[in-house]
């Protein structure tokens, strides 16, 4: 007996006969030997309470914001998620069924990633957002392939600014490697935004990406960015992983940005050890037949009833096959659904005083290390995360703090940035009161 | 209609997000306010998003009617054909959701992150254990991307030997995702026509596989819910030209505890864990497609790794030859938790599950196919595939016996798909639906039957009892409304 296999051994005897098969092993009878197993499955097995007490012991032997003070964004944030939003979203009638296929009985999904496109163009100035793609990362290589498919696959040449979260160019350059197309990297000013002079000396120029805030945290001049991109004759792509920054910010779409992506997680989603985020995606309205993904659209029922169904799939795989705009399939739709939540519960106002009130607790640490005498080597505003250059040796001192201290004071760069030895990247929150910001100082201060 | 699931109940409107609330309410309880506002560069300043404001009881109340517009595998029987729509057990939902799992930050360093990592580098054990391939990373997001993964691999491999391939044969049975896929990495996709059986013959594969194709990407068991019995002697063909052999296996569930994949030559295979191992689909996400490949392609495998030295787990990057990084951190965290719990909850009766879903298939095939036209009579795996062929003289389609099944209370098969059938109906039962519930789906198939013969508007005017009628496609699609 397991308790998700309802048949009895009655049940399966009636039901062999009426195949008219001897018994289950009759069932395989098509397989051949030369693709059977020679042993039988060796797994352990567990009650649902040993499960429990298993995953507790595991779940426990992992660092959470539960159990240490984490300075650290870099592409993962630690926002409160009010306890309606997560209530609603477990409705199993929205965690339990499949991409809406049939639309009459799949309208509650149908409707809500409709609610949540239309949130994520208003809150980045777009004019059409999908249902979602994986992450941030993919988002972006999907993006830039979309700027491809814009140049009419004629120009070949992509670029990205150094200043986009490394793990997104890393993937970028995953998905780019098996084509005939590059991928050009753009250096960084000493202020901590992209050096956009650069792009004029690469020709076949199909897009450019940047990040605001960037990865040091730095909000980028993204009207700048875009008549430096436009005047190549690229395609404008703006890129972020924090979208509460755009409670506060200029949207990229007044700036003029041709597609938007970035990460969703900051907005309802657990952080969960990196994933499921969701990732957004939105673009003008003109490129909407070159976008990947899936689509939701309004439309009427045959007694003129406003309803919604998945839409504009010329565009995908299941038709297109070997042409369509790209392979995915199942997306983050639950993560969409959880962004919308989010997005609705905080509404237009709880939005802006969250972001504000990120923006300036971030300020208020970056006032008090400055005065304890660190640096913060680079001077464009920043959102809720920032740089801040330590001493030397400052890296065993950081060890400390997350050891016996349980503080994480950010992350360092030098991992991916070479150079930047004693730079870490600090995130502050609403989750971090005005006391753990004092704290971090004291503990911090040369 | 009495002794059907579907029936009639009040259905509750509800307008979209803006078309509710009032400026001034608040769904939402800030943090506190500890410290000054600091001014922001009017340069970069905006206005804010337009949103509405909600209170939290009006929240509450959208989505939880919205929520009953929709239906579930919680709310029946779902027998989506190669969606494997089995039944999510709820302790999954409680492992995922605790705190060192749902709040852990995935930058933080290995030694601290212990179990996270030890949960993936068992799952990927387990993982590989039951496919009967070597080694597995579970960083790939869903299927499609454990697609690319492997096409990924394909074209690592062939450049690491030295010949980059140009060409790949896929079946004409195959998901959209296959072709998608291998396009993405330059391949051009070579049709490879099903035998007349439903399988692939090896006599279409030698006479198509040659030294410029990189291999082959086969469904197994296929979408017409046939084992492919000559996988040994194709992979031996694709082989003995240099070229590798890549199994979807999307419909795993049928052959749990009974394949081997490696024995059977598979080099690379995809699994879903929003499949067969039960994370919930989410209205289409997440999920998760780890890659499982042989010996010889594990370094290929996407970095990072977790490695396991003495009792400790680290991430690992030194894997050269790597096709690299897919997702920003490791994947779907929060799914594998899921599919980890699963598997620790069923063990080595993962067998019997897939045992359950072939032999609950097989019933219906047999109960239906007398009336149903059933175009390959054979033992199936989990999933029947009929057409529409004997609704045809009704004018009745497979999109009217889909729809009617609605107002019965159930959830659709898969409908034209695969491709090479006129008028497919792809029913997979899954091993979660009792005896009563499938010979209820049973009788529920042999009275729509019944309706299209003697009164077939019942089916071409369903579904009537959903929140909405059937919905005008063809508008949305030439005057798209994508927001509101």
């Amino acid at each position: 007996m397991m308790r998700y296999l309802p048949h009895t051994p009655e049940d399966i005897e009636s039901m062999l006969a009426a195949v008219g098969v001897k018994d289950l092993d009759g069932l395989f009878a098509t397989i051949p030997e030369d693709c059977r197993r020679s042993e039988p499955l060796d797994l352990p097995t567990l009650t649902e309470w040993d499960l429990n007490a298993h995953m507790d012991r595991l779940a426990a032997q992992t660092v959470s914001w539960d159990t240490h003070k984490i300075f650290a964004g870099a592409g993962s944030y630690h926002h409160f998620i009010p306890e309606a939003a997560r209530y609603v979203l477990s409705r199993s009638e929205f965690v339990t069924a499949y991409t809406p296929y049939q639309p009459e009985m799949s309208q509650g999904t149908l409707q809500g990633i409709f609610e949540y496109q239309t949130l994520v163009c208003r809150l980045l100035g777009m004019e059409v957002a999908n249902a979602s793609l994986y992450d941030g990362a993919s988002a972006l290589a999907e993006a830039l392939l979309m700027a491809i498919r814009i140049g009419r696959t004629k120009k070949k040449t992509v670029a990205v600014s150094a200043l986009v979260n490394p793990y997104y160019r890393k993937v970028v350059e995953t998905y780019f490697k098996p084509t005939d197309f590059k991928v050009e990297t753009i250096p960084s000013k000493a202020d901590g935004t992209t050096d956009l002079d650069a792009i004029a000396g690469i020709d076949d120029l199909a897009g450019v990406a940047v990040q605001s805030p960037n990865f040091f945290g730095c909000i980028e001049d993204l009207q700048a960015a875009g008549e430096a991109i436009h005047a190549q004759g690229a395609v404008f792509i703006t890129a972020f992983s924090e979208p509460l920054a755009y409670g506060l910010l200029k949207t990229p779409g007044s700036q003029d940005a041709d597609i938007v992506c970035g990460e969703g997680q900051s907005l309802g989603l657990s952080q969960s050890f990196g994933g499921p985020g969701v990732g957004i995606f939105t673009a003008k309205q003109k490129y909407v037949r070159n976008m990947p993904g899936r689509l939701v659209g309004q439309t009427l029922d045959a007694d003129g009833q406003r309803g919604f169904v998945l839409t504009l799939s010329t565009r995908e795989q299941h038709i297109r096959r070997e042409k369509a705009t790209s392979n995915i399939c199942s997306n983050q739709s639950l993560c969409a659904m959880a962004a919308g939540i989010y997005m609705a519960t905080l509404g237009g106002t709880g939005f802006r005083e969250l972001a504000a009130l990120n923006r300036d607790k971030s300020e208020y640490l970056k006032g008090a290390l400055a005065a304890a005498g660190l640096v913060l080597p680079f001077a464009r505003p920043t959102f809720n995360e920032f740089v801040v250059k330590f001493p030397a040796g400052f890296d065993t001192r950081w060890q400390k703090l997350l050891t016996e201290k349980k503080i994480m004071c950010g992350v360092p760069l030098v991992c991916y940035y070479p150079e930047l030895a004693d730079h870490y990247l600090l995130c502050v929150t609403e989750t971090k009161s005005r006391e753990d910001l004092d704290l971090l100082v004291k503990e911090v201060q040369p | 209609m009495n002794e059907f699931v579907g029936t009639q109940g009040l259905i509750l409107n509800e307008p979209l997000l803006w078309e509710r609330g009032r400026q001034g309410r608040t769904g939402y309880s800030l943090p506190t306010r500890d410290v000054d506002p600091a001014p922001l560069d009017a340069a970069v300043a905006g206005e804010g998003p337009d949103f509405p404001d909600l209170s939290e009881v009006e929240i509450v109340r959208h989505y939880t009617r919205l929520s009953q517009w929709n239906y579930g595998v919680d709310s029946g029987m779902y027998p989506l054909g190669s969606c494997t729509m089995k039944y999510n057990p709820k302790t999954n939902e409680r492992q995922a959701a605790l705190p060192g799992f749902a709040g852990s930050h995935p930058l933080v360093p290995s030694e601290l992150s212990q179990g996270a990592l030890q949960l993936i580098y068992e799952l990927e054990h387990h993982l590989a254990h039951v496919s009967g391939l070597d080694a597995v990373s579970v960083q790939p997001a869903a299927g499609a991307q454990g697609e690319l993964a492997g096409m990924l691999i394909f074209a690592a491999y062939h450049r690491d030997q030295g010949r980059p391939r140009s060409k790949i044969l896929i079946p004409d049975t195959a998901h959209g995702t296959n072709p998608a896929s291998a396009a993405l990495c330059g391949y051009k996709s070579v049709p490879l026509a099903t035998g007349p059986d439903g399988v692939l013959t090896p006599e279409d594969v030698a006479a198509l596989m040659d030294e410029d194709t990189a291999g082959l990407m086969v469904t197994n068991p296929n979408t017409l819910g046939l084992f492919e019995t000559h996988t040994r002697a194709i992979a031996d063909i694709v082989h003995a030209k240099g070229g590798l052999i890549y199994a979807d296996g999307a419909n795993m569930n049928a052959v749990m505890g009974v394949v081997d994949f490696g024995k059977a030559g598979i080099d690379v295979l995809h699994i879903n864990l929003h499949k067969t191992f039960s994370t919930p689909h989410g209205g289409g996400g997440p999920g998760a497609g780890p890659v499982c490949v042989t010996k010889t392609l594990e370094p290929f495998l996407p970095a990072p790794r977790v490695v396991k030295t003495g009792e400790s787990y680290q991430l690992s990057e030194d894997f050269p030859k790597s096709i690299g990084k897919l997702n920003a951190f490791y994947g779907n965290f929060g799914i594998l938790v899921r599919a980890y719990s699963y598997i620790l909850s069923v063990g080595t009766q993962l067998k019997d599950v897939s045992q359950h879903a072939v032999l609950n298939a097989n019933y219906i095939k047999e109960q239906l196919k007398d009336i149903y036209h059933l175009p390959f009579d054979k033992p199936c795996m989990h999933e029947c595939v009929f057409t529409d062929k004997n609704l045809e003289s009704h004018k009745v389609s497979t999109l009217d016996l889909a729809k009617r099944l609605i107002d019965y209370g159930f959830h659709p098969p898969t409908i034209y798909f695969p491709l090479v059938l006129q008028g497919a109906i792809m029913i997979e039962p899954t091993e979660s639906e009792s005896r009563e519930n499938i010979d209820q789906f049973i009788t529920t198939m042999r009275a729509i039957y019944q309706e299209a013969r003697e009164n077939p508007e019942l089916l071409t005017g369903a579904p009537g009892n959903t929140k909405v009628r059937r919905l005008d496609e063809t508008t949305a699609a030439r005057k798209p409304v994508l927001r509101g």
